[in-house]
């Protein structure tokens, strides 16, 4: 009986001290948490994609919270509510954030490019493109094999078709595949614009016909017929400044190949 | 004396390696061994623990349990005062060493319920080993977690630009790849006798 106390009355001990070491421990070595910080966390989405320039949500409510920054509108997947409820806290201008949206500047589907050689190494845009810059017919274009879908962390893109498709309902604008695809294809823009160039190739009219049937051939008809001056054609290819772009869509009407998009819906 | 410690120290390192020839760890063996940065951190945060869980368990078991015959109940203090010296060193960490709390920090609590450590304090115990001695075996031993999870890191990184057949992808392929570096390591077994002889 006397073991069995003593055995207690031991473990009862260690414990204790454990406990109460821990306690003073607490109150001794407490580090104040600033609660401005903490706030501002709380209302970020976590969802950590570095659209708004710091090393993820934690970073981005450290600058706010130290006034590094006063910037309340730089978080894209939160898009203005976010903005409203930091600004709240902060007590500054909220502004306004446009949603963004990533948008694959490529229609480079089975239908329209085709294979230049059969591809079987790792199933990898980055590793295809070191190898003859891609199985594609065109160099600039989309390769598909999803190294933009595997870094999206909502599920937004789906490979179909031989290429990458991005579903904008889904899609944050927090551009982690314009970093990922080799051939900087995707593009984030505004979500609302009116028209888009499809395509990333730069050669000569010639060539991008040959190897695909809608790419820009660099024709220039969009920059005649544009009335506000918003596209011009750089190295053989359409370029679209929305600051300009009225939305009139006359450059989708006339373009030859097709490639210039009006927005759907 | 010296070249004892040193043997104790080759041997919990390589022969006696706890993640790869006692199978004691391995869920940060396995959980955090992805990337190199976040293994070296989590080797970094077991030495340190171990050390310390050895140099406070050790003096509780021989001044303590020993001399009221409680030794059975080895297992059971050790795991309160491991889980509370973890918990009291994050929170001095936090307090004095924030650049250090940060690099180990998010490691520390998961080290709490680690068998490694735990397995290392008991072991001292039953090879007989003095103060010294443990400490000696404890940081060989973290050493040894060390080696394996980057030599482990190395071999995912291996694993993940490779093109794996579907039923193995994940888990089975690094369970595979886990013990053929565990077998790899079945190569030091005799090394410490021949080398010190």
């Amino acid at each position: 009986m006397e073991k069995l106390l003593i055995a207690v009355a031991i473990l009862t001990a260690i414990g204790l001290l454990c406990a109460v070491l821990l306690v003073i421990a607490g109150k001794v070595m407490a580090v104040p948490v600033d609660e401005t910080f903490e706030k501002v966390r709380a209302c970020l989405p976590g969802a950590n994609c570095g659209a708004c320039g710091y090393a993820g949500c934690d970073g981005y409510a450290d600058a706010l919270a130290k006034g590094k920054t006063k910037d309340c509108a730089l978080c894209v997947p939160g898009a203005s509510k976010v903005a409203g409820e930091v600004a709240g806290i902060m007590g500054l201008e909220a502004g306004t954030v446009e949603k963004k949206v990533a948008f694959i500047t490529c229609r480079g589907t089975c239908e329209n490019t085709s294979d230049k050689f059969n591809y079987d190494g790792i199933h990898s845009c980055a590793a295809a493109e070191l190898f003859f810059a891609g199985p594609g017919q065109c160099t600039f274009g989309c390769m598909g094999f999803g190294d933009c879908a595997a870094v999206c962390d909502q599920n937004a893109i789906c490979i179909e078709n031989g290429m990458a498709h991005i579903n904008p309902a889904l899609c944050i604008g927090c551009g982690k595949c314009a970093k990922a695809c080799p051939n900087s294809l995707i593009d984030i823009i505004p979500a609302n614009v009116p028209v888009y160039v499809t395509c990333g190739n730069r050669e000569k009219g010639a060539m991008t016909r040959k190897r695909c049937k809608v790419g820009c051939i660099g024709c220039k008809k969009c920059e005649k017929v544009c009335e506000s001056g918003a596209i011009t054609v750089e190295n053989n290819l359409a370029k679209i400044d929305y600051t300009k772009c009225t939305g009139c869509g006359k450059c989708a009407e006339n373009c030859p190949s097709g490639c210039i998009l009006k927005r759907i819906g | 004396m010296f070249k004892h410690m040193i043997i104790i120290l080759m041997t919990s390192v390589l022969v006696n390696n706890y993640v790869l020839n006692k199978f004691l760890g391995i869920c940060p063996f396995l959980g955090v061994s992805k990337k190199l940065k976040q293994a070296a951190g989590m080797s970094l945060a077991v030495i340190f623990v171990q050390v310390m869980a050895t140099a406070a368990t050790w003096p509780i078991y021989t001044f303590l349990l020993v001399p009221y015959n409680l030794t059975y109940l080895e297992t059971i203090v050790f795991i309160l005062v491991i889980a509370a010296l973890v918990q009291f060193v994050e929170m001095t960490l936090k307090k004095f060493i924030p650049g250090l709390y940060k690099s180990l920090g998010v490691y520390l609590p998961l080290i709490t319920t680690n068998c490694a450590v735990l397995g290392v304090c008991l072991n001292n115990i039953s090879d007989g080993y003095g103060f010294g001695e443990s400490l000696v075996s404890a940081l060989g031993c973290g050493l040894g977690f060390m080696l394996a999870m980057v030599l482990f890191a190395g071999v995912r990184g291996r694993i993940e630009s490779s093109d794996v057949p579907k039923a193995f992808k994940g888990l089975p392929i690094t369970l595979v790849a886990a013990s053929i570096v565990s077998l790899s390591f079945y190569g030091f077994a005799g090394i410490i006798d021949n080398l010190f002889k």
